[in-house]
């Protein structure tokens, strides 16, 4: 008799959006992994049209509360490279100081709130709180400290409204960048504890084998710019993005899928960055992601608990050199032009790699835009990890398996933006 | 004393927006010294915006089942969030009555928390409230004055202050 078993999950808690999930097995084999999500990146490039090129920054970081910066950033960097705007290193810096906030914040959260709960048997925070104050009140302290760099270099904690095309509407002066020091060296410390924390879980021994790919920069470890690069060769600029990435719409999602164009499935984030640019961060980031046993390049998904880890040391470090070494740009901004064309832009959200494109005609009003937020881009290699892990694992209870199948997803820190927490789980046999 | 009113929601998730235009409604009708503060989208940063208050009111969007525009009240000091109501359908990974239910456990929560949830109709994607919903924003706003006044006079009159 043909056994068939439906393992759905109606709403993912814990990922940063909303999201549902199914698995079907017919007589113990998978027969079909889904993972659907309900996304709104087109509703704001619709809404895009026809608004002012000064609006995207603002407009675009609404689409998610965790990473405003990372949308300003790509933003920008589209607009700025379509009319020839280098900006000012001061800038430039400023800019990459803003992004360290933002990597504090989202992976503070993603790691103590929403991730390691699954390591630790617990349904989520408020459960771990009980048993482990002490942890979740570090988590909580360092994205605290992710809030402050954010609100005083973005002008406020969530969506930052200081950014715009050519720099910022005000820069801080040096004084002020001060106050933050020692926070983050607070914060820093607090991280170091972090990765000593997570490296202590518990992990099955995974790895994915799809294609990495992560922004890279000649001297420092990619955030607020570089060269999208893969660990099979590839290494293109941001324009040509469209000519080596695909996207298809898929019945089931409001989120397009991408794909490498000929090569099939790729990974974006935490894992392809550390895989790829390891050897650049710094030296305080290496020797924690040594001490945890991190070796590069690292593919197992699990182990990306670890990497987030490290990058928030790496942030922090990150973070408190910059401040030392600024110094106040002449002007915060500089003047615009505007001229009709197509401008490209990336950056590496805390999730991965996110890719604007605009259109705009010569008064710089937009035609057409186009985003590719990472969740996109990863949401193949998930779904092919989760296929994976129900064959491996497929012996299981289907309580077990499908805490197994929402682990697997949290593990991409998938960012679905706007979402819910319950979960409603069916399980067919047949 | 300090008194702070947060306003949460996603102003591009239709009436989830209701929390942050209440806030801008309460602007500077507020009393001298109450801060008042817009918490877009995610929200455990509540426990920042709330830290080191006295008492805090929370609104947000709530998701029930009731008619859109009802408004709902609940005194966090009365026992866990009912989720049923405040499922906040903005707030992702982690929602209001978390971060209550959080700041709960860890022992931070203010002396006073009050949530005041107002019935959204449409969640989807896209700008402005639906007519019933927006027809709240003003009797919720002054809800909240009401409340405001309440705790001025129970820190004027401490022995009869309940928590």
């Amino acid at each position: 008799m043909a056994e068939r078993r439906v393992i759905t999950t109606d709403y993912l808690a814990r990922v940063e959006g909303e999201g549902a999930m199914t698995v079907r097995l017919e007589n113990g084999r998978v027969e079909h992994v889904e993972l659907r999500i309900f996304e709104p990146p087109r509703f704001f490039e619709a809404l895009l049209r026809g608004r002012s090129y000064a609006e995207a920054p603002d407009i675009t970081a609404r689409i998610c509360g965790i990473c405003p910066v990372a949308y300003q950033t790509s933003a920008v960097n589209a607009l700025e490279s379509l009319w020839g705007i280098d900006v000012p290193e001061p800038i430039r810096l400023l800019r990459r100081l803003l992004y360290c906030g933002e990597w504090i914040e989202s992976h503070a959260l993603h790691v103590y709130m929403l991730h390691a709960p699954d390591f630790l048997g617990y349904d989520g925070a408020i459960e771990l709180a009980r048993d482990a104050p002490e942890a979740v009140e570090r988590g909580l302290a360092l994205k605290k400290t992710g809030n402050l760099v954010m609100s005083l270099v973005g002008g406020r904690e969530i969506h930052p409204i200081n950014v715009r095309v050519g720099g910022f509407y005000r820069a801080p002066g040096r004084r002020e960048l001060r106050a933050l020091v020692e926070p983050l060296e607070r914060a820093r410390e607090a991280a170091l504890e972090t990765v000593r924390w997570t490296a202590g879980f518990d992990f099955p021994e995974r790895s994915v084998e799809c294609e990495l790919v992560a922004l890279s920069q000649p001297g420092e470890y990619a955030i607020e710019r570089g060269r999208i690069r893969s660990d099979a060769g590839l290494d293109i600029s941001a324009g040509e993005y469209d000519e080596h990435f695909e996207e298809e719409h898929v019945e089931r999602s409001t989120a397009l899928h991408s794909r490498l164009r000929e090569r099939g499935t790729y990974l974006c984030g935490p894992l392809a960055r550390f895989s790829l640019n390891h050897d650049l961060l710094s030296p305080l980031a290496r020797s924690a992601a040594a001490e945890a046993g991190l070796e590069a390049p690292c593919r197992d998904p699990f182990r990306s608990i670890v990497v987030r880890s490290v990058e928030l040391v790496y942030a922090c470090d990150e973070a408190l050199r910059l401040i030392d070494a600024y110094e106040e740009p002449e002007l915060p901004a500089v003047a615009i032009e505007p001229a009709a064309g197509t401008g490209f832009g990336v950056s590496e959200a805390p999730r991965g790699l996110l890719y604007h494109r605009y259109r705009v005609d010569g008064e710089g009003t937009i035609l057409d835009a186009k985003i590719v937020p990472p969740t996109s881009q990863n949401q193949r290699a998930i779904e092919d990890d989760l296929l994976d892990v129900v064959a491996r694992y497929v012996h299981l209870g289907d309580d077990e398996l499908r805490g197994l199948c929402e682990q697997t997803i949290r593990n991409y820190d998938p960012c679905i933006s706007c979402a819910t927490h319950f979960l409603k789980l069916e399980v067919e046999r047949r | 004393m300090t008194h702070v009113v947060i306003g949460v929601g996603n102003a591009y998730r239709r009436d989830d927006g209701v929390g942050l235009a209440v806030a801008a409604r309460l602007g500077a009708r507020v009393p001298a010294g109450v801060e008042v503060v817009g918490c877009e989208l995610e929200p455990s940063r509540l426990l920042d915006a709330w830290q080191g208050a006295d008492a805090a009111l929370v609104v947000d969007a709530a998701r029930s089942g009731a008619e859109p525009g009802t408004l709902h009240r609940f005194d966090a000091g009365a026992g866990p969030v009912p989720a049923s109501v405040f499922r906040s359908s903005s707030t992702h990974a982690f929602g209001v009555g978390e971060a209550v239910e959080l700041a709960r456990a860890l022992g931070t929560l203010p002396g006073r928390l009050v949530l005041y949830g107002i019935e959204g109709g449409e969640f989807v994607a896209g700008e402005g409230l639906t007519a019933a919903v927006e027809a709240a924003v003003e009797p919720a706003a002054r809800a909240v004055l009401e409340e405001l006044e309440q705790l001025r006079r129970e820190q004027e009159e401490p022995c009869t202050s309940e928590r």
